[in-house]
């Protein structure tokens, strides 16, 4: 018997408090029509900064005192508002996947050449005409811990466009949407584990978390590995963004070395002449895997 | 420090993970994602429920993968999920022959979820079980569960997940609304939360 059952309302209407739904012109038009309800956004970016800086400063006395170092973010971590309501609070169940060989977990999902066309992981050529913007290449390898290449497997990416909008009917920043980008793009790793997208510098983009939230600049990335355990979805960002001490989607992840993890890398290599910018992201994927896919390798 | 120099003789760090966020719906979503069964396959089952939040409320922006085995245990190695279409970009959908085990389906503006798959054959000492891993705006990482279907009480009690979970072993386990009907709800946080996992 499943508890919740008997407690949801599916009819129950929801709650119009989702920050990044409505853009502040939006919020300020329908507060003043009496239509939505929203609280007042009284929050500062000076709470907040305090907020990340008590939370790194326990983060930083846990270490001191023995702690292992923390590679993801916690879930519970209040400066990011929409997370106070939608983590655990029970500790997760560990399983201990060696007990078990069998767990299909340990196995991946498959993708092929069906699941992908040629021109996925270039978002520039998904419209009739060119995209605004600064033409980037975004490349790397997929690794598991152990350092070994993850193959064939499947990486989604979405964005906003140069003016930092998303195409999503949900988001309401006035910035300008363009007709020549969609901001999504998927391809597979090839036999070195490496993958490659061509698409557009995204921009940042203000969000309601608090009064005067920018998200610094940011691809998200969804990516599959050898096992269904190591599935990984995150935000690459670029270097020296100033808006990075701001935010606390970023600022989630405490520790600093990880949170480094997360900024590309120029790579002049990578820059295309006369057409694009290069950028280096390995990305490390934890989880265990089952073991004959590593003595397969 | 994102050029990984993996010839070294420890294990690397991992990338850190990061929530989803509201604006996935144009990337992650595809036409027949929740359809995971073959057209007319006589061992379809249907699971759906609402995810739910600390306050009780539903999720309109949650996501929900399933991953399971096929009826004889196995686990499927095919291909051809998302089949994107050359022509327009867009998706052709499954081609409603073979079972890929993988799906992917977003809640509704009511919170509320569903797919249509396989009944799932046991593996090693567990009871039969669909891997759940569910994302959400807010979910600063996502969280893996399982779908036990009920039916088979021994093999329940026997699975070493469940009966380490004392009383709130119940969560993992759907209700049966029909012979072929399942409800699992995910309730994120307080009362009722579900079970969540962490694999090492």
């Amino acid at each position: 018997m499943n508890p919740v059952k008997a407690r949801t309302d599916p009819r129950r209407t929801l709650r119009a408090t989702d920050p990044h739904h409505f853009g502040l012109a939006l919020v300020h038009e329908r507060q003043r029509q009496g239509s939505i309800r929203y609280p007042p956004m009284t929050l500062t970016q000076r709470d907040i900064d305090q907020e990340i800086a008590a939370k790194r400063a326990a983060y930083e006395e846990r270490v001191a005192g023995g702690a292992p170092a923390e590679h993801h973010p916690r879930r519970d971590y209040a400066p990011y508002r929409s997370s106070v309501l939608r983590h655990p609070e029970q500790p997760l169940i560990a399983i201990d996947t060696a007990q078990d060989p069998d767990l299909v977990e340990l196995r991946s999902p498959a993708f092929g050449e069906r699941d992908i066309t040629e021109i996925d992981n270039d978002l520039t050529r998904h419209h009739r005409g060119e995209p605004i913007g600064e033409r980037i290449t975004v490349s790397g390898r997929l690794l598991d811990r152990t350092g070994r290449p993850v193959r064939g497997q499947l990486i989604e990416i979405w964005q906003a466009n140069s003016a930092g909008r998303y195409a999503h009917r949900r988001e309401q920043h006035d910035a300008a949407l363009d007709p020549n980008f969609t901001g999504v793009g998927r391809t597979l790793t090839d036999a070195e584990g490496r993958y490659r997208f061509t698409t557009i510098q995204p921009g940042p983009y203000p969000w309601r978390n608090h009064v005067g939230a920018w998200r610094p600049a940011h691809i998200h990335f969804s990516v599959f590995g050898a096992a269904f355990t190591q599935r990984l979805v995150t935000q690459m960002y670029f270097p020296n963004d100033p808006l990075f001490p701001y935010d606390p989607i970023l600022q989630s992840v405490t520790d600093d070395t990880a949170r480094r993890r997360l900024v590309a890398t120029y790579d002049h290599d990578l820059s295309v002449p006369e057409f694009s910018l290069g950028y280096h992201w390995d990305i490390v994927l934890d989880g265990p895997a089952a073991t004959w896919i590593e003595e397969g390798r | 420090m994102t050029q990984i120099d993996p010839s070294g003789p420890e294990q690397l760090p991992p990338t850190p993970s990061h929530t989803v966020g509201p604006f996935y719906g144009c990337a992650l979503p595809f036409r027949g994602g929740e359809d995971i069964a073959p057209l007319g396959h006589p061992d379809t089952i249907t699971v759906h429920g609402y995810v739910v939040d600390g306050a009780g409320e539903p999720l309109p922006d949650a996501l929900v993968e399933l991953w399971g085995a096929r009826p004889d245990g196995a686990v499927p190695q095919v291909d051809g999920s998302l089949r994107p279409d050359p022509a327009t970009g867009g998706h052709l959908g499954r081609n409603g022959v073979e079972f890929t085990g993988w799906g992917r389906s977003q809640t509704d503006a009511d919170g509320h979820w569903y797919a249509r798959t396989l009944r799932p054959g046991a593996r090693g000492r567990s009871a039969p079980y669909v891997s759940v891993c569910v994302f959400a705006r807010g979910l600063l990482m996502h969280l893996f569960t399982r779908i036990y279907l009920p039916g088979d009480e021994a093999a329940l009690a026997a699975d070493p997940l469940l009966s380490r979970l004392g009383d709130r072993r119940d969560t993992l386990i759907a209700d049966a609304e029909g012979p072929a009907l399942h409800r699992f709800d995910i309730r994120l946080q307080g009362e009722g939360e579900t079970v969540f996992l962490e694999y090492q």
